[in-house]
């Protein structure tokens, strides 16, 4: 294939898949289906999301939830008041950016390993301190839930991931997502070529942070009761390593591949076995992190070389 | 007054088994450099095992010791042998930040294999002699919790004279120190590796026990008890058994503290914004070797 044609080939599938995801709701009309959508594109948000900082700027971030959880409570809190939820949402992200950036400069002072730890005692004490002064349900006025509209929630979430997928596509593309690459390559060698390692990682904890403000803003929007807490406890952040690390961290196609991968196995085996789907994809991440560290993308792109024979066009 | 110091004392009671519980996870990260955040899940797994000893046969947990601790020794084998013996191979730049996601990896396992197993219910050992209390100067102490304490410094003293009068506890130390110079000097590396894990395993094995004769276990106690084994390898530095102790202690005191002064809910916090400040202001050189 011509290199003018893999382009027009992939414009065309991505104009084809948002389409038949624009069209879902209509078409199917069973909530059970449009839920379990919905589930998909909130994952998809949340993976690219985590990816962005701990793929391509290679900071592995186990305090993912602070963020998700900071932009669920501020949503979820303007929107109360009876304000346009899209601005509700924008300010969530907003407010995730904030928090983000003040302990930013302090957080990248640790390194590697140290940087994850920081991070998750972070999580920690954020989630701990919401459950102590939010311990009621929050709960939808009986009015909202009275207009509650599934499609509305669904669209949203297609924009919000669509919006999420677009931002990585264009940072794999941009100057700055080659410095975070550089960054997360070799930290000392990128700053002897003249980036700016913190203000490069900055860039990704704030693209990073804001996309999961936005799906923890969807979060909000989505649910009509839940726990604050809730959106700030550690398996959001858990969910969203296992699903970039299996797809392929680092890659655009990857946490959208490890995505659909988890919430399908999720609910296939969900129905035999409430949770089993952690004990294999926990062994998974081990088994990938040890032998495949380029994920299943990368598997995928070794059996269409091994069986076309032709060179690799590079992709994702 | 005197409910501050009743505080202080059930602080100094459990800053045992945070010495404890951190001992272990402090001697494979200062000894393989393998960060192993599923430790904390290794203490679960031990408070069930004396939990299933106690309810299903009746045995004593305290007994129960000399049944666990050799079976985590074997857990700790079969561990390392299938899978951290792979992660220190990796090189030394990148050997913690793999081995610290391949033991999240091991946690979300552990963590979703005892839910099934054994449900999300929260357990305890309720021993007849479990409310004896010991009174000194109008201060209650439990009994159990002061064996438990005594338990914990015994079995912590009991490695430091492994690690400094047992032949391959000084391989271990060596190893430790510098894994090359010792290979030179004709230690079996991946031996004092694997003796070293196993030892560790084995200590979050009584842990466990201990955890669960005082206090209580379920699933998902695992994140928490690493979290606090964490808290205490970084307050005590690498390399000294009795200064992890001591750090465990000061952690339960610190705990009881923070409760009385902020109320209950954020006896955890302290703990947490301690480790969070030490790690941003000596980011690289806190575990004793830069």
């Amino acid at each position: 294939m011509t290199r003018r044609g893999a382009t027009l080939g992939r414009a065309a599938s991505i104009i084809v898949i948002v389409g038949v995801l624009a069209a879902a709701p209509t078409v199917v009309r069973r909530d059970d289906i449009v839920n379990f959508l919905f589930l998909l594109l909130l994952s998809i948000t949340l993976a690219e999301s985590w990816n962005v900082l701990g793929g391509y700027a290679g900071q592995v971030n186990l305090g993912h939830a602070a963020f998700f959880g900071t932009g669920a409570l501020v949503t979820r809190a303007l929107w109360a008041t009876g304000a346009n939820v899209i601005l509700c949402m924008l300010a969530g992200a907003a407010a995730a950016i904030v928090f983000a950036l003040a302990i930013g400069v302090p957080a990248f002072r640790l390194r590697g390993a140290y940087f994850a730890i920081g991070t998750l005692v972070l999580a920690e004490i954020l989630r701990i301190t919401v459950g102590n002064l939010l311990p009621e349900i929050s709960t939808l006025p009986t009015i909202a839930i009275a207009r509650y509209r599934l499609a509305d929630r669904y669209y949203l979430a297609l924009i919000v991931a669509a919006l999420a997928v677009a931002s990585v596509a264009a940072l794999e593309r941009s100057r700055v997502g080659l410095g975070m690459r550089a960054v997360r390559e070799d930290e000392d060698a990128a700053e002897a070529t003249g980036i700016s390692a913190l203000q490069v990682k900055l860039v990704a904890l704030a693209l990073s942070t804001g996309l999961a403000g936005l799906a923890g803003g969807l979060f909000a929007y989505y649910h009509i009761s839940y726990y604050p807490q809730h959106a700030f406890t550690s398996g959001w952040t858990f969910d969203a390593l296992l699903m970039t690390y299996i797809g392929g961290v680092g890659t655009l196609r990857g946490p959208l591949l490890g995505a659909v991968f988890y919430i399908f196995f999720k609910e296939y085996l969900a129905i035999h076995w409430v949770d089993f789907h952690l004990l294999i994809f926990g062994a998974l991440f081990i088994a990938i992190v040890l032998v495949l560290p380029g994920g299943l993308v990368d598997l995928v792109g070794r059996v269409k070389r091994g069986t076309s024979k032709g060179p690799s066009t590079q992709t994702g | 007054m005197s409910v501050l110091a009743q505080q202080l004392v059930l602080g100094v009671l459990i800053g045992g088994l945070y010495g404890l519980a951190a001992a272990g996870l402090s001697l494979v990260f200062g000894v393989l450099r393998v960060l192993n955040v599923a430790h904390g899940d290794l203490i679960m797994l031990g408070g069930y095992a004396a939990f299933w000893l106690f309810s299903l046969l009746g045995l004593d947990p305290f007994l129960s010791l000399l049944a666990v601790v050799p079976a985590a020794l074997g857990i700790g084998v079969v561990l390392y042998t299938g899978l951290f013996g792979a992660v220190v191979r990796f090189p030394d730049e990148t050997r913690i930040k793999n081995s610290l996601l391949v033991s999240f990896g091991l946690a979300v396992v552990i963590h979703a294999l005892a839910v099934k197993l054994w449900t999300a219910d929260e357990r305890s050992i309720t021993t007849p002699y479990g409310g004896d209390v010991l009174t000194v100067a109008g201060l209650a102490v439990p009994k159990v919790r002061l064996a438990s304490l005594i338990l914990a410094f015994a079995l912590i003293a009991l490695v430091h004279l492994l690690l400094t009068r047992w032949r391959w506890g000084h391989a271990i130390r060596a190893t430790a120190e510098d894994w090359q110079a010792a290979l030179l000097v004709g230690i079996d590396v991946r031996r004092a590796y694997l003796l070293a894990f196993a030892i560790g395993t084995a200590l979050a094995g009584a842990a466990g026990t201990l955890v669960s004769i005082g206090y209580s276990v379920s699933p998902s106690i695992g994140l928490e008890w690493s979290l606090k084994a964490l808290i205490v390898v970084v307050l005590a530095g690498l390399g000294s058994m009795m200064g992890t102790f001591v750090a465990g202690v000061v952690l339960g005191v610190a705990e009881a503290a923070s409760a009385a002064a902020f109320g209950g809910p954020y006896r955890e916090v302290v703990g947490l914004v301690i480790i969070l400040t030490i790690l941003v202001a000596r980011p690289q050189g806190m575990f004793g070797r830069s």
